[in-house]
Protein backbone atom coordinates (compact mmCIF):
# COMPACT_ATOMS: atom_id res chain seq x y z
CA UNK A 1 0.00 0.00 0.00
CA UNK A 2 2.60 2.55 0.99
CA UNK A 3 5.34 1.64 -1.52
CA UNK A 4 1.84 1.86 -4.28
CA UNK A 5 1.45 5.13 -2.65
CA UNK A 6 5.01 6.73 -2.89
CA UNK A 7 5.24 5.95 -6.65
CA UNK A 8 1.91 6.97 -7.43
CA UNK A 9 3.50 10.44 -6.05
CA UNK A 10 5.76 10.34 -8.55
CA UNK A 11 3.23 10.25 -10.97
CA UNK A 12 3.31 6.78 -12.29
CA UNK A 13 -0.17 4.60 -12.91
CA UNK A 14 0.14 1.92 -10.76
CA UNK A 15 -1.74 -1.58 -10.87
CA UNK A 16 -2.12 -4.12 -8.18
CA UNK A 17 -0.95 -7.45 -8.63
CA UNK A 18 -2.54 -10.02 -5.76
CA UNK A 19 -1.66 -13.95 -6.40
CA UNK A 20 -3.82 -16.55 -4.94
CA UNK A 21 -1.45 -20.13 -4.29
CA UNK A 22 -3.88 -22.02 -1.96
CA UNK A 23 -2.09 -21.18 1.23
CA UNK A 24 -3.53 -17.90 1.81
CA UNK A 25 -5.04 -17.27 5.51
CA UNK A 26 -7.59 -14.40 4.67
CA UNK A 27 -11.08 -15.28 3.06
CA UNK A 28 -10.85 -19.03 3.68
CA UNK A 29 -10.73 -19.28 7.45
CA UNK A 30 -12.90 -16.38 7.33
CA UNK A 31 -15.78 -17.76 5.70
CA UNK A 32 -15.32 -21.10 6.85
CA UNK A 33 -15.84 -21.08 10.43
CA UNK A 34 -19.37 -20.50 11.85
CA UNK A 35 -17.99 -18.35 14.35
CA UNK A 36 -15.87 -15.82 11.85
CA UNK A 37 -19.32 -15.27 10.11
CA UNK A 38 -19.36 -12.14 12.49
CA UNK A 39 -16.30 -10.40 11.48
CA UNK A 40 -16.37 -8.31 8.72
CA UNK A 41 -15.03 -10.03 5.46
CA UNK A 42 -12.85 -8.27 3.14
CA UNK A 43 -10.30 -9.21 0.96
CA UNK A 44 -7.38 -6.83 2.06
CA UNK A 45 -5.89 -6.79 -1.50
CA UNK A 46 -9.10 -5.27 -3.12
CA UNK A 47 -9.17 -2.87 -0.05
CA UNK A 48 -5.99 -1.39 -0.49
CA UNK A 49 -6.71 -1.22 -3.96
CA UNK A 50 -10.13 0.62 -3.46
CA UNK A 51 -8.04 3.10 -1.06
CA UNK A 52 -5.31 3.48 -3.52
CA UNK A 53 -7.93 4.12 -6.15
CA UNK A 54 -6.19 1.88 -8.34
CA UNK A 55 -7.12 -1.65 -10.19
CA UNK A 56 -6.29 -4.88 -8.63
CA UNK A 57 -6.01 -8.35 -10.58
CA UNK A 58 -6.23 -11.32 -8.60
CA UNK A 59 -3.89 -14.03 -10.16
CA UNK A 60 -4.65 -18.07 -9.78
CA UNK A 61 -1.03 -19.23 -9.80
CA UNK A 62 -1.91 -22.19 -7.29
CA UNK A 63 -0.88 -24.95 -9.88
CA UNK A 64 2.69 -23.88 -11.24
CA UNK A 65 3.26 -22.47 -7.33
CA UNK A 66 3.38 -26.18 -6.37
CA UNK A 67 6.68 -26.32 -7.74
CA UNK A 68 7.53 -23.46 -5.69
CA UNK A 69 6.64 -25.91 -2.07
CA UNK A 70 7.85 -28.79 -3.73
CA UNK A 71 11.51 -28.14 -5.24
CA UNK A 72 12.33 -24.67 -2.82
CA UNK A 73 15.75 -24.08 -4.43
CA UNK A 74 16.37 -22.15 -1.38
CA UNK A 75 14.69 -24.56 0.89
CA UNK A 76 12.14 -23.81 3.39
CA UNK A 77 11.86 -21.44 6.32
CA UNK A 78 11.03 -22.71 9.94
CA UNK A 79 8.23 -24.57 8.42
CA UNK A 80 7.12 -26.13 4.90
CA UNK A 81 7.14 -21.97 4.29
CA UNK A 82 9.55 -21.82 1.19
CA UNK A 83 9.79 -17.88 1.52
CA UNK A 84 12.55 -16.82 -0.87
CA UNK A 85 11.97 -19.38 -3.50
CA UNK A 86 8.07 -17.67 -3.43
CA UNK A 87 9.01 -14.36 -3.79
CA UNK A 88 11.11 -15.13 -6.84
CA UNK A 89 7.79 -17.14 -8.53
CA UNK A 90 5.99 -13.89 -7.57
CA UNK A 91 8.16 -11.83 -9.37
CA UNK A 92 8.84 -13.57 -11.95
CA UNK A 93 4.72 -13.96 -12.35
CA UNK A 94 4.30 -10.32 -12.01
CA UNK A 95 7.33 -9.71 -14.73
CA UNK A 96 5.47 -11.94 -16.89
CA UNK A 97 2.30 -10.30 -16.74
CA UNK A 98 3.01 -6.60 -16.40
CA UNK A 99 5.70 -7.26 -19.93
CA UNK A 100 2.19 -9.08 -21.53
CA UNK A 101 1.92 -6.43 -24.88
CA UNK A 102 -1.93 -5.58 -23.44
CA UNK A 103 -0.50 -4.52 -19.84
CA UNK A 104 2.56 -2.71 -20.83
CA UNK A 105 4.02 -2.26 -17.51
CA UNK A 106 7.65 -0.48 -17.70
CA UNK A 107 8.46 -1.81 -13.93
CA UNK A 108 7.55 -3.60 -11.01
CA UNK A 109 7.20 -2.40 -7.27
CA UNK A 110 6.80 -4.37 -4.21
CA UNK A 111 6.90 -3.30 -0.73
CA UNK A 112 9.96 -5.21 0.00
CA UNK A 113 12.15 -3.68 3.24
CA UNK A 114 15.75 -4.78 3.98
CA UNK A 115 16.19 -6.72 6.60
CA UNK A 116 12.31 -7.07 7.64
CA UNK A 117 12.22 -10.56 7.03
CA UNK A 118 14.40 -13.47 8.07
CA UNK A 119 14.60 -15.59 4.90
CA UNK A 120 13.52 -13.56 1.91
CA UNK A 121 14.16 -9.78 2.69
CA UNK A 122 17.97 -10.03 3.46
CA UNK A 123 20.65 -7.44 2.42
CA UNK A 124 22.10 -10.13 0.01
CA UNK A 125 18.58 -11.62 -1.03
CA UNK A 126 17.23 -8.48 -2.16
CA UNK A 127 19.83 -8.65 -5.29
CA UNK A 128 19.03 -12.49 -5.85
CA UNK A 129 15.33 -11.93 -6.03
CA UNK A 130 16.07 -9.40 -8.81
CA UNK A 131 18.25 -11.38 -10.99
CA UNK A 132 16.66 -14.84 -10.23
CA UNK A 133 12.97 -13.73 -11.06
CA UNK A 134 14.37 -12.15 -14.06
CA UNK A 135 13.18 -8.67 -13.58
CA UNK A 136 16.59 -7.17 -12.78
CA UNK A 137 16.98 -3.94 -12.55
CA UNK A 138 13.01 -3.54 -13.36
CA UNK A 139 12.29 -4.33 -10.24
CA UNK A 140 11.77 -1.21 -7.61
CA UNK A 141 11.58 -1.39 -3.68
CA UNK A 142 10.55 2.34 -3.30
CA UNK A 143 10.65 1.79 0.68
CA UNK A 144 13.77 0.26 0.73
CA UNK A 145 15.50 1.75 -2.12
CA UNK A 146 18.08 3.94 -0.32
CA UNK A 147 19.88 0.82 0.44
CA UNK A 148 20.59 -0.95 -2.85
CA UNK A 149 21.93 0.22 -6.18
CA UNK A 150 19.51 2.50 -8.32
CA UNK A 151 17.13 0.95 -10.41
CA UNK A 152 15.98 1.63 -14.07
CA UNK A 153 13.02 3.54 -12.82
CA UNK A 154 15.60 5.84 -11.27
CA UNK A 155 18.09 6.06 -13.72
CA UNK A 156 15.46 6.78 -16.41
CA UNK A 157 13.83 9.77 -14.02
CA UNK A 158 10.68 8.05 -14.10
CA UNK A 159 10.55 7.80 -10.45
CA UNK A 160 13.00 10.69 -8.13
CA UNK A 161 15.42 8.39 -6.14
CA UNK A 162 15.41 11.11 -3.71
CA UNK A 163 11.92 10.92 -2.92
CA UNK A 164 11.92 7.12 -2.01
CA UNK A 165 13.43 5.47 1.11
CA UNK A 166 15.69 3.93 2.90
CA UNK A 167 13.96 2.14 5.51
CA UNK A 168 15.51 -1.41 6.87
CA UNK A 169 15.08 -3.52 9.32
CA UNK A 170 11.59 -4.89 11.46
CA UNK A 171 11.15 -1.70 13.12
CA UNK A 172 7.38 -0.56 11.95
CA UNK A 173 7.53 3.05 12.86
CA UNK A 174 9.18 4.59 9.97
CA UNK A 175 6.25 2.24 7.77
CA UNK A 176 4.02 3.89 10.52
CA UNK A 177 4.78 7.34 10.40
CA UNK A 178 4.68 7.38 6.52
CA UNK A 179 1.10 5.62 6.41
CA UNK A 180 0.10 8.46 9.13
CA UNK A 181 1.59 11.05 6.50
CA UNK A 182 -0.52 9.83 3.48
CA UNK A 183 -3.54 9.84 6.01
CA UNK A 184 -4.22 6.18 5.98
CA UNK A 185 -5.65 5.34 9.80
CA UNK A 186 -6.33 1.56 8.95
CA UNK A 187 -4.03 -0.84 7.15
CA UNK A 188 -3.88 -4.34 6.64
CA UNK A 189 -1.46 -6.48 8.75
CA UNK A 190 1.98 -4.90 9.12
CA UNK A 191 3.79 -8.10 8.39
CA UNK A 192 3.61 -12.05 7.34
CA UNK A 193 1.15 -14.07 8.66
CA UNK A 194 -0.68 -14.16 5.48
CA UNK A 195 0.54 -17.99 4.43
CA UNK A 196 -0.24 -21.06 5.85
CA UNK A 197 2.77 -22.91 5.23
CA UNK A 198 4.36 -20.35 7.82
CA UNK A 199 1.97 -22.10 10.22
CA UNK A 200 3.89 -25.35 12.07
CA UNK A 201 0.28 -26.98 12.86
CA UNK A 202 -0.33 -26.47 9.07
CA UNK A 203 3.34 -27.73 7.87
CA UNK A 204 2.80 -30.90 10.57
CA UNK A 205 -0.72 -31.68 8.08
CA UNK A 206 0.95 -31.06 4.89
CA UNK A 207 4.04 -33.40 6.10
CA UNK A 208 1.47 -36.15 7.37
CA UNK A 209 -0.13 -35.83 3.79
CA UNK A 210 3.12 -36.32 2.03
CA UNK A 211 3.92 -39.10 4.26
CA UNK A 212 1.30 -41.17 4.16
CA UNK A 213 0.22 -41.04 0.36
CA UNK A 214 4.36 -42.17 0.17
CA UNK A 215 5.10 -38.75 -2.17
CA UNK A 216 5.88 -35.14 -2.24
CA UNK A 217 2.14 -33.86 -4.00
CA UNK A 218 -0.89 -31.93 -3.73
CA UNK A 219 -4.16 -30.95 -5.16
CA UNK A 220 -5.93 -27.83 -4.67
CA UNK A 221 -8.94 -29.78 -2.21
CA UNK A 222 -6.06 -31.54 -0.22
CA UNK A 223 -5.10 -28.02 0.74
CA UNK A 224 -7.87 -27.04 1.17
CA UNK A 225 -8.79 -29.79 3.91
CA UNK A 226 -5.86 -28.91 5.47
CA UNK A 227 -7.42 -25.53 6.63
CA UNK A 228 -10.37 -27.60 7.89
CA UNK A 229 -11.05 -29.68 10.98
CA UNK A 230 -9.59 -32.06 13.26
CA UNK A 231 -7.35 -34.36 12.21
CA UNK A 232 -6.55 -37.56 13.13
CA UNK A 233 -4.97 -40.65 11.98
CA UNK A 234 -5.23 -43.67 13.81
CA UNK A 235 -3.26 -45.85 11.15
CA UNK A 236 -1.09 -44.84 8.11
CA UNK A 237 -3.98 -46.06 5.91
CA UNK A 238 -6.54 -43.41 6.89
CA UNK A 239 -7.32 -40.35 8.37
CA UNK A 240 -10.55 -38.32 9.27
CA UNK A 241 -11.21 -34.49 8.82
CA UNK A 242 -14.15 -34.00 12.06
CA UNK A 243 -16.08 -30.97 11.72
CA UNK A 244 -15.21 -28.96 14.61
CA UNK A 245 -18.24 -26.81 14.27
CA UNK A 246 -21.23 -25.87 11.62
CA UNK A 247 -19.51 -24.32 9.19
CA UNK A 248 -16.48 -26.39 8.87
CA UNK A 249 -19.64 -29.16 8.78
CA UNK A 250 -21.06 -27.43 5.89
CA UNK A 251 -17.80 -27.18 3.92
CA UNK A 252 -17.11 -30.52 4.38
CA UNK A 253 -20.73 -31.50 3.16
CA UNK A 254 -19.13 -30.04 -0.40
CA UNK A 255 -16.90 -32.91 -0.33
CA UNK A 256 -18.54 -35.77 0.93
CA UNK A 257 -19.27 -37.55 -2.34
CA UNK A 258 -15.38 -37.40 -2.91
CA UNK A 259 -14.74 -39.77 0.47
CA UNK A 260 -16.14 -42.55 2.85
CA UNK A 261 -17.81 -40.02 5.14
CA UNK A 262 -19.19 -40.61 8.40
CA UNK A 263 -22.63 -39.03 10.25
CA UNK A 264 -24.23 -39.48 13.74
CA UNK A 265 -28.02 -40.78 13.46
CA UNK A 266 -28.73 -41.27 16.83
CA UNK A 267 -27.29 -37.75 18.23
CA UNK A 268 -26.10 -34.56 16.89
CA UNK A 269 -22.81 -35.01 15.71
CA UNK A 270 -19.71 -33.61 13.07
CA UNK A 271 -19.69 -34.95 10.03
CA UNK A 272 -16.22 -36.68 9.40
CA UNK A 273 -14.28 -37.56 6.13
CA UNK A 274 -11.80 -40.43 5.94
CA UNK A 275 -8.76 -39.64 3.87
CA UNK A 276 -7.38 -42.99 2.75
CA UNK A 277 -8.42 -46.42 2.17
CA UNK A 278 -9.87 -47.98 5.29
CA UNK A 279 -10.69 -51.15 5.71
CA UNK A 280 -14.06 -52.53 7.58
CA UNK A 281 -12.13 -52.29 10.79
CA UNK A 282 -11.03 -48.82 10.48
CA UNK A 283 -14.75 -47.38 9.66
CA UNK A 284 -15.54 -49.22 12.59
CA UNK A 285 -12.83 -47.19 14.68
CA UNK A 286 -13.50 -44.13 12.60
CA UNK A 287 -17.31 -44.21 13.70
CA UNK A 288 -16.29 -44.96 17.48
CA UNK A 289 -14.13 -41.88 16.89
CA UNK A 290 -16.39 -39.48 15.41
CA UNK A 291 -19.11 -40.41 17.91
CA UNK A 292 -16.94 -39.14 20.68
CA UNK A 293 -17.11 -35.77 19.02
CA UNK A 294 -20.50 -35.86 19.22
CA UNK A 295 -23.51 -35.48 21.77
CA UNK A 296 -23.39 -39.04 22.27
CA UNK A 297 -20.06 -39.09 23.78
CA UNK A 298 -20.93 -40.73 27.02
CA UNK A 299 -23.69 -43.18 25.29
CA UNK A 300 -22.79 -46.49 25.86
CA UNK A 301 -23.99 -46.55 21.76
CA UNK A 302 -24.33 -44.38 18.82
CA UNK A 303 -25.37 -45.05 15.78
CA UNK A 304 -23.17 -43.78 12.98
CA UNK A 305 -24.11 -44.21 9.52
CA UNK A 306 -21.08 -44.71 7.01
CA UNK A 307 -21.79 -43.55 3.42
CA UNK A 308 -19.74 -44.80 1.09
CA UNK A 309 -18.70 -42.68 -2.76
CA UNK A 310 -20.41 -45.40 -4.67
CA UNK A 311 -23.53 -44.90 -2.99
CA UNK A 312 -24.06 -48.13 -0.36
CA UNK A 313 -24.19 -46.98 3.40
CA UNK A 314 -23.99 -49.09 6.49
CA UNK A 315 -25.49 -48.42 9.77
CA UNK A 316 -23.15 -48.92 12.60
CA UNK A 317 -24.07 -49.36 16.29
CA UNK A 318 -20.68 -48.37 18.09
CA UNK A 319 -19.26 -47.49 21.58
CA UNK A 320 -17.93 -43.69 21.69
CA UNK A 321 -13.94 -44.09 21.93
CA UNK A 322 -13.07 -43.38 25.69
CA UNK A 323 -10.16 -40.65 26.43
CA UNK A 324 -7.84 -43.03 27.54
CA UNK A 325 -7.77 -45.38 24.11
CA UNK A 326 -7.20 -41.56 21.99
CA UNK A 327 -3.40 -41.88 21.48
CA UNK A 328 -2.41 -38.30 21.10
CA UNK A 329 -0.21 -39.19 18.22
CA UNK A 330 -3.19 -39.56 16.41
CA UNK A 331 -3.84 -35.88 16.29
CA UNK A 332 -2.37 -34.48 13.18
CA UNK B 1 -24.54 -29.87 -7.89
CA UNK B 2 -27.55 -29.18 -10.16
CA UNK B 3 -27.81 -26.07 -12.55
CA UNK B 4 -28.67 -23.25 -9.94
CA UNK B 5 -31.61 -20.82 -10.65
CA UNK B 6 -31.01 -17.13 -11.00
CA UNK B 7 -33.51 -15.11 -8.83
CA UNK B 8 -33.54 -12.65 -11.68
CA UNK B 9 -35.05 -12.12 -15.30
CA UNK B 10 -32.04 -13.69 -17.62
CA UNK B 11 -28.72 -12.94 -18.01
CA UNK B 12 -25.92 -13.00 -20.60
CA UNK B 13 -24.16 -15.23 -18.79
CA UNK B 14 -24.28 -17.35 -14.62
CA UNK B 15 -20.90 -18.41 -13.30
CA UNK B 16 -21.04 -21.12 -10.31
CA UNK B 17 -18.71 -20.44 -7.67
CA UNK B 18 -20.45 -22.39 -5.35
CA UNK B 19 -18.02 -24.85 -2.75
CA UNK B 20 -15.36 -22.12 -3.45
CA UNK B 21 -13.64 -19.72 -1.35
CA UNK B 22 -12.52 -16.57 -1.37
CA UNK B 23 -10.49 -14.78 -3.58
CA UNK B 24 -11.50 -18.00 -6.56
CA UNK B 25 -15.34 -16.78 -6.66
CA UNK B 26 -13.51 -13.14 -7.84
CA UNK B 27 -11.20 -14.75 -9.62
CA UNK B 28 -13.59 -16.59 -11.74
CA UNK B 29 -15.95 -13.67 -12.55
CA UNK B 30 -12.78 -11.40 -13.11
CA UNK B 31 -11.82 -13.50 -16.14
CA UNK B 32 -15.44 -14.77 -17.15
CA UNK B 33 -15.95 -11.00 -17.34
CA UNK B 34 -12.54 -10.58 -19.50
CA UNK B 35 -14.69 -12.75 -22.00
CA UNK B 36 -18.25 -10.66 -21.93
CA UNK B 37 -18.56 -7.82 -24.14
CA UNK B 38 -19.67 -4.17 -22.37
CA UNK B 39 -23.11 -3.95 -21.26
CA UNK B 40 -23.46 -7.78 -20.53
CA UNK B 41 -25.19 -9.07 -17.29
CA UNK B 42 -23.43 -11.98 -15.75
CA UNK B 43 -25.22 -13.55 -12.59
CA UNK B 44 -22.60 -14.83 -10.09
CA UNK B 45 -23.92 -17.87 -7.40
CA UNK B 46 -21.65 -18.16 -4.81
CA UNK B 47 -22.05 -20.30 -1.20
CA UNK B 48 -18.87 -18.10 0.52
CA UNK B 49 -20.27 -15.02 2.33
CA UNK B 50 -17.07 -13.33 1.85
CA UNK B 51 -18.30 -13.30 -2.01
CA UNK B 52 -20.80 -10.83 -0.96
CA UNK B 53 -18.31 -8.40 0.10
CA UNK B 54 -15.10 -8.83 -2.60
CA UNK B 55 -17.30 -9.15 -5.83
CA UNK B 56 -19.06 -5.76 -5.43
CA UNK B 57 -15.52 -4.31 -4.27
CA UNK B 58 -13.97 -5.91 -7.15
CA UNK B 59 -16.37 -4.50 -9.52
CA UNK B 60 -15.78 -0.90 -7.89
CA UNK B 61 -12.01 -0.97 -8.65
CA UNK B 62 -12.42 -2.22 -12.64
CA UNK B 63 -15.38 0.33 -12.65
CA UNK B 64 -17.90 -2.83 -13.78
CA UNK B 65 -21.59 -2.25 -12.22
CA UNK B 66 -22.39 -4.23 -9.33
CA UNK B 67 -26.24 -4.27 -9.92
CA UNK B 68 -27.67 -6.20 -7.03
CA UNK B 69 -27.44 -9.13 -4.90
CA UNK B 70 -29.64 -11.58 -3.24
CA UNK B 71 -29.53 -14.81 -0.39
CA UNK B 72 -31.49 -17.68 -0.72
CA UNK B 73 -30.60 -19.72 2.06
CA UNK B 74 -26.58 -20.33 1.63
CA UNK B 75 -26.38 -19.19 -1.70
CA UNK B 76 -25.39 -15.71 -2.75
CA UNK B 77 -26.88 -14.36 -6.20
CA UNK B 78 -24.90 -11.22 -7.44
CA UNK B 79 -25.83 -9.71 -10.34
CA UNK B 80 -22.95 -7.65 -12.20
CA UNK B 81 -23.39 -5.61 -15.28
CA UNK B 82 -19.72 -5.28 -17.18
CA UNK B 83 -18.77 -1.52 -18.99
CA UNK B 84 -15.93 -0.83 -20.52
CA UNK B 85 -12.47 -3.06 -20.16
Amino acid sequence: MLAARVVMEEGVEVEGLNFFTGFCVEGHTHAIRAKDQVKPKRNNALWVAEQLGIKLHIIDISQPYKDVVLNPKHGYGANLNPCLDCKIFMVNQAQAWGFMEENDCDFIITGEVVGQRPKSQRRETMPLIAKESGAHDRLLRPLTALNLPPTLPERMGWVNREHLFGFHGRNRKPQMALAERFGFSEYAQPAGGCCFLTDARYSSKLADLWQARGERDYSLDDIMLLKIGRHVRPAANFKLIIGREEGENNYLEGYRKQFVHLRSVSHAGPLALIDGKPTAHDIDLAARIVARYGQGRDADLVTISAHHPDGVVEQLQVAPIPVHEMNSAWHV
Amino acid sequence: MSEPASPWDVATAQLDTRGLLCPLPVIRTQNRIKELAAGAVLDVVATDPGALHDIPAWCRVHGHEFVCSQQIEREIWIRVRVRRH
